[in-house]
């Protein structure tokens, strides 16, 4: 229609299925924060160690955040300018930490940069001393090992969005490529830097896991790691709880910033503009770009192979208690993780179909606070009431499918904005309504999306080592918390054998729902 | 009778108004130049659009605040006519039962207008696997089925081929003769509306005309007309 029809009168269950959803995702992230506010005001006291905390988090979520950039950029320029064989493989398996379980990541770590890895044998080959892994540099080591494939996305993303165009017309009036870079590349990172930067640093405030195995101690705990010590070593809620309200403050800041800021999120699955680049021919370049990639891809692939050769050993030499234990807690893991996929694709869809941007806006809330601080008040909502063990499962599905939310909507909302975008009007004609209009308009016409956003939840509480610690008793387990307990017993060989049951559970939940969603596709 | 009652929209700088009848039974073209708003025109007919004023009745009911699909009107648009992932019968089945639960003997009607409009035994198959053609009788064997008495053509065969676009134009004018419906068509092609269409509104300047005599309007077309037919 020459000036666009505006739908009006919609008489269906898309208003209904927003407020059920918005109001799901206000009452589980804002009636924990109050929870840990009020708790926070009755007499906490923020002492040296918990300064030392504050200052640790922003620190090494600083030197992340500059390092994956850093790095990123040769990488991002490399896949930018050069065509080879596999660089869309390579493109995608930059997506793959996304989903890769922290734990595994960092048993695979530990077999190249630990104790008994590759490094330490090579050095101690040469006469060397060892290198230890554990404290700031460890926990930097895993942020970039997660971050910078995120961050080469991103910057990716940045050089793609460059018109070909550009390059062309740069060729045609002589720039050498220190003018292409000064004329046409700088001014597009100036632009994307500071928002992958703060993407980065804000992912890092709040990661848990990493500060938990490879941190610790007075100079290397993080504000999460201080709330699981307030909780676990002294049991002191209080003190959880105001470490938790900095933690909030801290994260709601770098997440309100990374989201003014940021050009792109590194999320898109399509990478693969064709830009004809006239500039990049020298043969010091190639060179440069081929180590770059070479080398950017055993950094991402080298730990995951590790801990594939290690597990296939470690897996034969477990005992039948330990693989007891193990497949205990893979069924808890995987009914976790169903549970937390149908809540989050409920939710995302919910917050789709509502016809307000606010709403959307509401499933992103879960970046801005992390998952122990919302534990942390569960915790002290519920600990008057029940036996916080007891409700473990229920809390664990609740809390990750609140973290996979932001992710599921950015997926989500665009490809049911897209069908009613394309459909909506005929469908109104139709009087396509309510539960007809979400069986035979929304849901086939977002299946892919929903496939991918399945996918990513699933991996995601699949492979979370967050809020469980708080409430897990010692009989009961997620996978990743046995694999910690595990490599706390020091046997890491049986841990390196569940950790390859973990990825192998997490990459195959991702692929079973991406390739369901994809599976006749209609044009 | 289809009633248009003081009716005026606005949207930004873009005005329409429009005071007129249309008589039931009756095959209407509707010409104007490009942006003119011919479209905007049907889509406040369907629901499509708001009115700023007025009213719209169809043999005396009120229509104006009525949702698009409770309104006597059936309507095939520019594009986006089926769905891409539902099979030719179920997009034709969607005319009679939005939710698709279908009886058995809805099921044969849906067999019968496939029969109706040539395509019979291709229920099955998906949009995709249809030619153009075919996909439009698809679309016209719904308009079929929803049995309306107002029939809205916002140029759904335009991206056909001449001589297709001739003979689906022609199976639509057939089945609304069938079924006693009014038919409203927008139209670029004199030819058409000449063929087809014994009246015409002209939208112009910001206007919805009365119906005309669509000979005598071709004939001697005022100067707005005269323009864009060139």
């Amino acid at each position: 229609m020459a000036h666009g029809a505006v739908p009006i009168k919609r008489i269906d269950l898309n208003a209904g299925a927003g407020i059920a959803a918005a109001g799901f995702v206000v009452v589980m992230i804002l009636a924990p924060l109050v929870a840990v506010a009020l708790r926070a005001e009755s007499g906490a006291r923020f002492g040296a160690g918990d300064l030392a905390a504050l200052r640790f988090t922003v620190v090494q979520a600083g030197l992340s955040a500059l390092f994956s950039i850093a790095l990123a950029v040769p990488v991002a320029r490399a896949l930018a300018r050069r065509r080879f064989w596999g660089r869309g493989a390579l493109i995608t398996l930059l997506g793959a930490p996304f989903i890769l379980p922290v734990i595994v990541a960092i048993l695979g770590l530990l077999a190249i940069f630990g104790r008994g890895g590759l490094l330490n044998a090579g050095l101690a080959a040469l006469g060397l001393p060892a290198v230890q892994i554990y404290g700031l540099h460890g926990v930097v080591l895993a942020h970039v090992f997660f971050n910078l494939p995120l961050a080469t996305r991103i910057i990716l993303q940045g050089w793609q969005a460059i018109p070909a165009e550009h390059f062309r017309l740069a060729a045609s009036l002589g720039f050498r490529p220190r003018d292409v870079f000064w004329r046409i590349e700088a001014p597009m990172l100036r632009a994307y830097l500071p928002g992958a930067a703060l993407i980065v640093f804000a992912i890092c405030l709040s990661s848990f896991a990493v500060a938990l195995t490879l941190g610790g101690g007075p100079r290397a705990t993080t504000l999460e790691l201080a709330i699981y010590q307030a909780f676990t070593l002294d049991f002191d809620l209080a003190r959880a709880a105001g470490l938790g309200l900095v933690q909030l403050c801290l994260v709601g800041i770098a997440a309100l910033g990374a989201a003014t800021v940021a050009r792109a999120d590194g999320f898109g699955r399509g990478m693969d503009g064709r830009v004809e680049r006239f500039d990049a021919g020298g043969w010091m370049q190639r060179i440069a770009d081929a180590l770059t990639v070479a080398l950017a891809t055993l950094f991402v692939a080298g730990p995951v192979a590790m801990i594939l050769w290690r597990g296939a050993w470690g897996s034969a030499q477990m005992s039948a208690d330990v693989w007891a234990s193990v497949l205990a807690a893979s069924g808890h893991s995987l009914v976790i993780a169903l549970l937390a996929t149908a809540l989050t694709l409920t939710l995302a869809l919910g917050l789709s179909m509502a016809r307000w941007r606010w709403a959307e806006g509401l499933g992103l809330l879960g970046v801005a606070v992390s998952p122990l601080v919302i534990g942390t008040g569960l915790f002290i909502m519920i600990n008057p009431f029940f036996a916080p063990a007891g409700l473990a499962l229920p809390v664990t599905v609740a809390v990750n499918a609140l973290m996979a939310l932001p992710f599921a909507v950015r997926v989500i909302a665009p490809a049911v904005r897209r069908a009613e975008t394309d459909f909506g009007v005929l469908a109104d004609q139709l009087g396509l309504t309510g539960v007809a209009r979400l069986r035979l308009l929304i849901l086939p016409r977002s299946r892919s999306a929903l496939g991918f956003a399945a996918g990513l939840s699933a991996a995601l509480a699949m492979g979370d080592l967050g809020v469980v610690v708080l409430f897990a008793d010692p009989e009961w387990a997620t996978l990743p918390l046995q694999i910690y307990r595990l490599m706390g017993a020091y046997q890491m060989q049986a841990a390196s054998g569940a950790g390859v049951v973990l990825l192998a559970l997490s990459l195959g939940l991702f692929w079973i729902f991406d390739q369901r969603g994809r599976r006749d596709v209609d044009a | 009778m289809l009633t248009l009652e003081g009716l005026c929209i606005q949207q930004d700088d873009f005005t329409l108004s429009a005071d007129l009848s249309i008589a039931a039974g009756a095959r209407v073209a509707v010409v104007g130049p490009s942006g003119a708003g011919k479209s905007t025109f049907l889509g406040a007919m369907a629901g499509f659009v708001p009115l700023t004023k007025g009213r719209i009745t169809w043999k005396g009911q009120d229509l104006t605040d009525a949702a698009p699909a409770v309104r006597p009107i059936a309507m095939l648009f520019q594009d986006h006519n089926l769905f891409p992932h539902l099979t030719a019968a179920q997009n034709i089945g969607l005319g009679l039962r939005p939710d698709l639960r279908l009886s058995t003997a809805q099921r044969g009607a849906v067999d019968r207008a496939l029969e109706q409009v040539g395509l019979q035994g291709l229920g099955p198959r998906k949009p995709s696997q249809l030619s153009g053609g075919q996909q439009s009788r698809v679309a016209i064997a719904r308009v079929l089925l929803q049995n309306r008495p107002v029939i809205l053509l916002d140029e759904p065969f335009a991206a056909l081929g001449p001589a297709l676009k001739v003979e689906m134009l022609d199976l639509v004018a057939q089945m609304a003769a069938q079924q006693a419906a009014t038919l409203l068509m927008v139209s670029h092609d004199p030819d058409d509306a000449a063929r087809l269409c014994p009246q015409t509104v002209l939208v112009a300047e910001g206007r919805a005309f009365a119906p005309q005599d669509t000979s005598v309007l071709l004939a001697d077309p005022p100067p707005a007309l005269r323009a864009y037919l060139g």
